[in-house]
């Protein structure tokens, strides 16, 4: 689990299934955004134009959800909200200050993230279900109008909310320091994780 | 008879830019359909398929005079049969010509997400540019009235152009021309509408006294009106709706959400980078341990 100065944090094959997460959901935002607003209309270059956009953006979404629900169920207990997340989050002040000394100790990953995750979750799977409903080629004709509009919106809705989340957790990476080599090489520092995650450093350092 | 008139683009789907939107009311174009004078004969399904080479496959009987039981990609108009009982006993057979509205505020035109694929001409006509689409069937989501078809074959969504081809050259058309009893009319909208108001109160003369035109104001008028005997029921001509407007859901889905959500996204990216800038990189201190 442990060797020299680095300690493991992600496997191989969850470091595989991560970026083909990443890397999907790049292609689905993009395809996505030129369906949302005009704006952002020459996006949909990134799958090769209008229509084979619209062609792709559902096959691909299938493999995003895919891929992010094995790693979600991977990680399920991980993300349960503690005692003292909840005290963690009433920090949320000190964490972004970076007044580190003042946190209460946390496991494997903070509330921050945790929350990260619940919305991740839930935008994914009202994606999934919405898409499957505006799925034209397929699905469509099964729905009453009325569904399809609601599932239209709430698909609009869940996709931007999910590159939001997004957002917030690619600057959490960036941010914080040392952590990117967990998704890259699959390891952190013994000093980061001790530092940013106590209760999981001193559970791993046992074994 | 209406004269050539500019196909100007008043209105084009996702598309940021000013536009005028409205019609133009002195050379808006309607067509007039009055469903007292209709003998269900299809002439119009017909001149239909004729003018835009369309050839559908052959269905089968379904029951009914209606056939094709349905509109699709290659029938932009058909003939809904409807057997009616009267309260007193007597039955009404109401034929209505269904095909698209062309609306003043067309749901289509709103719900697209391809610039340029559905365009609204200042004669008032909606029409599908088909380079332009990408057949994603957002159109169908957008329409009150149930009409947009997309194709299995080529991806791209059909309905009637109002015979846009022919009114951009002067021609009227092609059902219009067809209709052997002139219950189809073609020609400038206020000039319909004041014809309409005639045979409403020819209609009232003659007993029936809910007879109306139906222009529904929910969706600012459309390019394609009825003159109704049972005015007070449009519903009983194949569930017409009497008060058909974009959907809530549509609007809500194409107003607030796509402009607060976008903005919302890039003040993501613009806190994170404020924030980097004003507290700075979290770093530890490698010899904590």
């Amino acid at each position: 689990m442990s060797q020299g100065n680095e300690v493991q944090r992600y496997a191989a094959n969850e470091r595989w299934n991560h970026w083909l997460t990443a890397i999907t959901f790049v292609l689905l935002a993009a395809s996505g955004l030129a369906f949302f607003h005009p704006t952002f209309w020459s996006l949909s270059a990134v799958l090769g134009g209008g229509e084979s956009s619209r062609m792709l953006h559902p096959i691909i979404g299938v493999v995003m959800f895919a891929s992010f629900m094995i790693f979600a169920i991977q990680k399920f207990s991980d993300n349960v909200m503690r005692s003292y997340d909840w005290k963690w989050l009433g920090q949320i002040g000190d964490v972004l200050a970076n007044r580190d000394d003042r946190l209460p100790a946390v496991g494997k990953y903070n509330a921050g993230q945790k929350l990260a995750y619940w919305a991740m979750l839930l935008t994914m799977l009202a994606l999934m279900a919405s898409g499957i409903i505006i799925w034209r080629e397929y699905f469509s004709h099964m729905f009453a109008i009325d569904t399809l509009r609601l599932a239209a919106l709430v698909h609009a809705v869940a996709g931007a909310l999910l590159i939001i989340t997004i957002i917030v957790h690619v600057y959490a990476a960036i941010w914080v320091k040392g952590t990117i080599g967990a998704m890259t090489k699959g390891t952190v520092s013994r000093a980061w994780a001790k530092h940013h995650h106590p209760l999981w450093y001193q559970s791993i350092d046992k074994r | 008879m209406a004269t050539a008139t500019t196909m100007n683009i008043v209105n084009r789907s996702a598309t940021t830019a000013e536009m005028p939107i409205k019609s133009n009311p002195d050379i808006a174009v309607a067509k007039l359909i009055d469903e007292s004078k209709c003998i269900g004969c299809k002439a119009c399904q017909v001149a239909c398929m004729q003018w835009n080479d369309n050839r559908d496959e052959i269905g089968s009987m379904v029951g009914v005079y209606d056939n094709p039981a349905d509109l699709t990609t290659k029938s932009w108009t058909v003939m809904r049969f409807n057997e009616v009982e009267r309260a007193d006993g007597g039955l009404d057979w109401l034929i209505r010509k269904d095909g698209c509205m062309h609306c003043e505020d067309p749901g289509c035109l709103k719900a697209c997400p391809a610039p340029g694929a559905i365009v609204k001409y200042e004669n008032g006509i909606v029409d599908f540019v088909k380079d332009n689409c990408i057949g994603c069937g957002y159109c169908v989501a957008g329409c009150p009235f149930n009409i947009p078809r997309i194709s299995k074959t080529d991806h791209k969504a059909y309905k009637c152009t109002l015979c846009s081809d022919r009114v951009a050259v002067g021609e009227g058309a092609a059902c219009a021309k067809s209709c052997p009893t002139k219950a189809i009319r073609f020609g400038k909208k206020k000039d319909l509408v004041a014809w309409a108001d005639q045979r409403v109160k020819d209609l009232k003369e003659r007993g029936y006294q809910n007879a109306a035109l139906y222009n529904p104001q929910g969706v600012g008028g459309t390019h394609v009106m009825y003159v109704l005997r049972h005015g007070d029921k449009p519903e009983a001509y194949n569930g017409l709706p009497s008060d058909p407007q974009i959907s809530p859901t549509v609007g809500l889905w194409k107003g607030m959400t796509k402009s607060v959500l976008s903005w919302g996204m890039a003040a993501a990216v613009a806190v994170g980078i404020a924030h980097y800038f004003i507290k700075g990189p979290k770093t530890v201190d490698e010899k904590e341990v």
